[in-house]
């Protein structure tokens, strides 16, 4: 269909500001169509290899086609989920919905594409503002507020990313996005990185994620779970591998993300500390830097956005159904959502790593380059987490929500069902990826950037797995009177910014709210009262002293000149008389002024 | 798939039992597996190593949590909500109809 690079993004907004015009019966098959075209650019593109799409600017050549193996597979996982994710939110009637989904999509795109700083800065911020509206289009009661606390953070990301773009244009003259010489960071080095960061949700950049992610839209969240941490893993992998502190950092993530979830209440935010958790593997082979390491970076990132795809699919069908999204309003949902049940069940399977399921292909890659990389606490603290996400998403959140005590209204269970065919079909979709991947893993590994040396199934891995799986799972059983969800919020490092604000609002509404008042009394008091005796004196002196004067003059000047006219009778003979007579004054003056 | 579950749930005590017996075969296997693929010492001369990780990762992970969250961290739903009730936004939200 392609034979020259056609860049998928472009098919993506060129279908978005097309979209209100299409209604009625042509609108599903339009919004199934758009993103399946974009697919297949991707695939088509995924033959080339080199540098296409290039554009003089100025002084800078932009490349919006950079191909190779690191921009394909990620492109392809993008494009695959676009399809899913516009399949699962088919039925939304708001087009304005659709549309920033993909203005969000072709955001990733690309910024997976560009190969120098300009164009990649375009498409960066074309996500964060598209992706921000499918916070907003929840139009829930938090959906405002995060909306724009979301907005803000990447604003001032996309400063820091653009201060750094622009000190390494100046110190480096080019534009090229290409690897950055992370062994001798310069400052233009940690701008960027940071810029990078904040979308990777690198702690303790990572606030926004929780925050927003749970009050998008039920639609929304499944495409924000995928394309802004996986699109800056991606830009990682590209500009920061083998960045030493990127390890620390990524076993941060992996373990901050297991304890907030394991602590949360709400069913996606819960899946959204595990994004944080997950993203930290990815971030953590990206530091480390080999090939084994980026091919798992990688790897993670497509097994990532299957299964996070699909379990905020099923939460998102709990969420679209009952209207609810919190443990404790919630439980036992098998009974009335058995298809979303066992499709969120797969993507639990999946994120812990069970033998035939997505991640156990992905997750022991990373774990074992640290090895090999002789980082052997990271891979130890690795494989800690490794054993949370076991137990807060392959446990709890599918016991409490689905088989633990039933903690539903009676409202909220009667509205309790299996979602329409559009999100079911989706969600199988997604469930029968996770188990490819999972089990073929082959398929995957033929994508990855570099040539693949992993045997997942080897009998030792298997074994130590299925240790890890059986004896956590005793400790669940045993211990889960403590996981016991409650009703209450946990408090993270978005508290420092919401305090923050709020304490600017306070600053504003009262200190200065009241100097401000203040002040206006004084001035109308003091000020204004000065100010009128002051004006009544200068009126006063205008009137009896300045206009006095001028007036004074000006009616003597009227009565020389009443004078004077009486003089000007017109006739000649008055003129030469009084001519003649003024004339003999001045010489007779003159004469007697001689002679004295 | 109900009525399995549903089966399986009066039968608890079996399932236990069964899921006991599970964790036997995978002790078992663990000893016969061949460990020159391990990475550390540890692996490879303590049995069952695997099994005491992840028993002792999920209790340390659930023991810190806990812990951690009550330790002040884990706080009432409208913490934030009379903040809201402040920045202006509140006439907007409520005014507004939530959709899923």
């Amino acid at each position: 269909m392609f034979s020259t690079f056609t860049h998928p993004a472009l098919i993506l907004i060129a279908g978005a500001l097309i979209l209100p015009f299409v209604r009625g019966p042509l609108r599903r098959p339009y919004l199934f169509l758009v993103p399946l075209l974009s697919m297949a650019a991707v695939v088509a593109n995924s033959s080339l290899t080199g540098q296409h799409g290039l554009v003089q600017f100025l002084d800078w050549q932009l490349v919006f086609g950079r191909v190779d193996r690191l921009s394909t597979i990620f492109a392809l996982i993008m494009g695959l989920m676009a399809i899913i994710g516009t399949l699962y939110g088919l039925h939304v009637d708001n087009a304005k919905e659709h549309m920033a989904a993909w203005f969000y999509v072709a955001g990733s795109l690309g910024t997976i594409y560009s190969g120098d700083y300009l164009s990649l800065f375009l498409f960066w911020e074309m996500m964060a503002f598209a992706s921000t509206f499918l916070i907003w289009f929840r139009r829930g009661k938090g959906s405002l507020a995060a909306g724009y606390r979301y907005l803000l953070i990447h604003t001032i990301g996309g400063i820091i990313l653009l201060a750094g773009i622009m000190l390494r244009y100046q110190a480096v003259g080019d534009i090229a996005f290409n690897l950055l010489d992370v062994k001798h960071p310069e400052l233009y080095t940690w701008l960027i990185m940071i810029g990078f960061g904040l979308n990777a949700a690198i702690v303790p950049l990572h606030s926004w994620l929780p925050d927003a992610y749970s009050e998008a839209s039920f639609n929304g969240s499944v495409f924000m779970c995928a394309f802004t941490t996986k699109t800056a893993v991606y830009v990682l992998a590209r500009g920061f591998a083998g960045f030493d502190i990127l390890v620390l950092l990524g076993v941060v993530m992996a373990l901050y993300g297991v304890i907030y979830a394991v602590m949360e209440n709400d069913i996606r935010k819960l899946l959204a500390w595990s994004i944080v958790s997950q993203v930290g593997y990815m971030v953590a082979g990206i530091g480390i830097g080999s090939e084994m390491a980026i091919n798992g970076a990688s790897a993670h990132a497509v097994a990532h956005i299957l299964y996070k795809g699909l379990l905020f699919m099923g939460t998102g069908s709990v969420l679209y159904m009952t209207g609810k999204t919190k443990f404790t309003e919630l439980g036992g949902l098998y009974k009335k959502m058995p298809a979303t049940m066992i499709c969120t069940v797969v993507g639990c399977l999946s994120i812990s790593g069970v033998p035939l399921f997505a991640a156990f292909v992905s997750k022991g890659m990373i774990v074992g380059a640290g090895f090999e990389s002789h980082l052997n606490w990271a891979a130890w603290l690795l494989m800690f987490g490794a054993t949370g996400t076991f137990m807060y998403n392959g446990l709890k959140l599918p016991y409490f929500l689905f088989f633990g005590d039933n903690n539903c209204s009676n409202e909220t269970w009667a509205k309790a069902a299996d979602p329409p065919w559009n999100m079911q079909m989706a969600m199988s979709t997604g469930a029968i990826l996770c188990i490819v991947v999972g089990s073929v893993p082959a398929l995957l590994y033929a994508l990855l950037p570099y040539p693949v040396d992993y045997h997942p199934y080897g009998g030792y891995h298997i074994a130590e797995t299925l240790q890890i799986i059986g004896f956590a799972s005793l400790a669940f059983f045993m211990l889960k009177k403590y996981l016991v969800p409650e009703d209450k919020i946990c408090l993270d490092m978005d508290w420092l910014y919401r305090k923050a604000g709020s304490s600017f609002l306070w600053i504003a509404k009262n200190p200065i709210q009241w100097f401000d008042t203040a002040w206006g009394e004084a001035y109308r008091v003091v000020g204004l009262g000065s100010l009128m005796t002051t004006a009544r004196f200068w009126s006063w002196f205008d009137w009896h002293g300045i206009d006095g004067v001028v007036d004074g003059l000006a009616r003597s000047v009227r009565a020389i000149g009443d004078r004077v006219r009486t003089l000007q009778s017109g006739q000649i003979q008055y003129t030469i008389y009084f001519a003649a007579t003024f004339a003999a004054i001045v010489l007779i003056a003159y004469v007697f002024l001689q002679l004295s | 798939m109900n009525k399995l579950i549903d089966y399986l749930r009066e039968r608890l005590p079996n399932v236990v039992w069964t899921c006991y017996g599970i964790l036997a075969l995978v002790l078992a296997y663990s000893l016969v597996v061949d460990t020159s693929h391990a990475h550390t010492w540890v692996e490879k001369h303590i049995p069952f190593f695997w099994s005491f990780f992840g028993f002792g990762a999920a209790a340390a992970v659930i023991g810190f949590a806990r812990w951690y969250g009550h330790s002040g961290i884990m706080t009432r739903p409208d913490y934030y909500d009379q903040d809201a009730e402040c920045n202006g936004t509140c006439a907007t939200t409520k005014s507004s109809g939530e959709h899923a």
